[in-house]
């Protein structure tokens, strides 16, 4: 009786430092991978990038709408819109690829925990984002001379990680469902219109009334309105609201992502 | 999990022990898939410590549907897997095998000693990794990127992934497809290692020479039963029995670059089939000696003649024909 109770927790723990141990090498791995396969780092950074260089700082050039700085308001936008991409060709195009290829199978058939391989996904997603994020502060930092404080910036940081989630597990469910050749044109077709519908493009107030009622079932307009909050530039809706859409998207996608996987088992 | 603990303050008994009682078996296990494909129809089978087991099939007799079980990658529809006793889903199982699938392909961009790496960090005690890059012969690429090496390249790095954790149990499907033939005999002669050093090994493969050269016992499945198993001796007797070689001994195959037609051929005494593909005819005869004087002197411009004895293939053919 006294060895098991001194066995159990040792056997715990070290089963939870070797989970640990292969969720870091798995999420190193991973990071480097994504960051060496130049079709997706250059596009994942390089268009929120070249947007944002376009649209919200030579464009509105400086340009303030009552005590709204033009350029820091889009920032916004265009840090939930490269955060967002990160998470969805990431984890979505990722997943799709290895499913395809036979890799996440010969993963499952090994030791390696599960929970290791999808947390190193998310992570390597969330990592994405903050360089993503932090790129386009320093561009409106240095071009348009944006000022940020600190505290906002940390808050961009912490909504970049907790907001990469929900998406990560929309991209879990596109990968489930559509095949691997259909995989980037479908993303494509969701995260577009998505984004700016979303109104992380043109503020959402800008856009159609029929498109702002539409947006309040968008992941996106919920994300954007709490990075906007960041600001104290949030236009509609309580920050609660927001994170209760946030919430409510992340159980959908999780619940469709287990009917998929429970269905895709039982034809394997 | 104390288990793993058990395992590693325990290591070198577990082997020796087990190598008299079933490491793996599949029991009357029926695989009927989502779409109503009958994959395994009531097969069972046992491999015994420190075998290699060939399972050979013609496409679609369920080789693979048969490791996935071994692997907990599927789960049968009746029937029971046991894996060193356990369940093949359990981690303490998983710690214990290594897996080689058909068709696997790793992602492109990281580096050969990456994969190695990573996959040696999932086992408490991994092979050491001289070992591995030596016994895959991965020396030369290892810092190439996987999207950048050869087929048979591919192929032994994922070989070497299968021996990463140093597994008691290798399932390796299909693992030669790809390779040249000096990697092939390389990597027989690893498999034939692994034998000697108290591994199981479970083999499918379609090169039935490959069958014949490593294993201990060979199963033919076709449509998800166990048509015949034993050693290849035995297997290739047993084929050639029920290809009705039995009756004369003195069966040949006669390969031959002829312009002679079918007609003509099968007219030829001793000549009980003639197939004719690309340049080169095919016959088999029950009286070879006849049949070529016969061929010979009908023939002037005969050439690229050649006489054999039915091999395994024969017998394989003749197993797994559809009645």
């Amino acid at each position: 009786m006294s060895t098991a109770t001194i066995t159990l927790p040792a056997a715990h723990s070290n089963t939870l430092t070797r989970n640990l141990r292969i969720f870091l090498t798995e999420a190193r791995y991973e990071f480097t991978r994504l960051l060496r396969t130049s079709g997706f780092s250059l596009s994942v950074i390089g268009f929120p990038v070249v947007f944002y260089l376009f649209f919200g700082l030579i464009m509105p050039r400086g340009e303030h709408i009552g005590s709204v700085t033009v350029s820091k308001y889009m920032l916004a936008g265009y840090a939930v819109f490269g955060m967002v991409g990160a998470a969805l060709f990431g984890i979505g195009g990722g997943l799709a690829s290895e499913l395809s290829t036979g890799w996440l199978e010969l993963k499952s058939a090994s030791p390696m925990p599960p929970l290791a391989y999808l947390l190193a996904k998310c992570c390597t997603a969330m990592a994405f984002g903050v360089i993503i994020v932090s790129l386009l502060s320093v561009l409106g930092i240095t071009i348009a001379h944006v000022s940020i404080t600190f505290p906002e910036f940390a808050r961009m940081i912490a909504l970049t990680l907790v907001g990469t989630v929900p998406f990560a597990c929309m991209g879990m469910v596109i990968a489930l469902l559509v095949p691997f050749n259909a995989a980037p044109g479908t993303i494509n077709m969701i995260y577009l219109p998505m984004s700016f519908c979303g109104g992380l493009w043109i503020p959402i107030m800008m856009l159609p009334h029929i498109l702002q009622k539409f947006a309040l079932l968008l992941p996106t307009y919920h994300l954007s309105q709490l990075m906007l909050g960041a600001f104290g530039y949030a236009s509609a809706g309580s920050t609660s609201s927001h994170w209760l859409g946030l919430l409510g998207f992340t159980l959908i996608m999780l619940g469709i992502a287990s009917i998929a996987f429970r269905r895709l088992e039982q034809n394997s | 999990m104390s288990a793993v603990l058990e395992r590693t303050e325990a290591p070198a008994s577990a082997i020796t022990s087990e190598s008299t009682e079933a490491v793996a078996s599949l029991t009357h296990i029926t695989k009927r898939y989502a779409n109503g494909v009958l994959a395994l129809d009531n097969l069972s089978l046992t491999l015994q410590g420190g075998e290699i087991v060939s399972l050979l099939g013609p496409n679609g007799a369920g080789k693979s549907t048969a490791v996935k079980l071994m692997m907990g990658l599927s789960s049968p529809t009746s029937g029971s897997v046991r894996i060193f006793g356990a369940d093949p889903r359990h981690t303490i199982t998983r710690l214990r095998t290594g897996v080689m699938l058909q068709a696997g392909k790793a992602p492109e961009m990281l580096r050969v000693c990456e994969y190695v790496n990573i996959f040696r960090g999932y086992y408490p005690q991994p092979m050491p990794y001289a070992d591995i890059v030596r016994a895959a012969s991965l020396e030369g690429i290892e810092s190439r990127f996987f999207g950048q090496i050869s087929g048979g390249q591919k192929q032994r790095v994922l070989f070497a992934l299968a021996l990463a954790g140093d597994p008691d149990l290798l399932f390796l499907d299909e693992p030669t497809v790809g390779l040249d033939i000096e990697a092939r005999r390389g990597m027989w002669a690893q498999i034939r290692s692994l034998a000697t050093r108290g591994k199981t090994v479970l083999l499918t493969t379609h090169y039935l020479e490959e069958a014949d050269a490593l294993a201990d016992r060979i199963v033919v499945i076709n449509k998800g039963c166990v048509v015949c198993e034993g050693t290849p001796a035995e297997v290739k007797s047993l084929g050639s029995a029920l290809s009705g070689a039995s009756t004369s001994r003195s069966l040949k195959i006669i390969r031959c670059s002829t312009s002679l037609p079918a007609t003509t051929l099968l007219a030829i005494p001793g000549v009980t089939t003639a197939d004719r593909s690309g340049i080169l005819t095919t016959l088999t005869s029950t009286e070879p000696e006849r049949t070529l004087r016969e061929l010979l002197a009908l023939d002037q411009t005969l050439h690229s003649l050649e006489v054999q004895s039915p091999a395994l293939e024969d017998a394989f053919l003749a197993l797994t024909a559809n009645p």
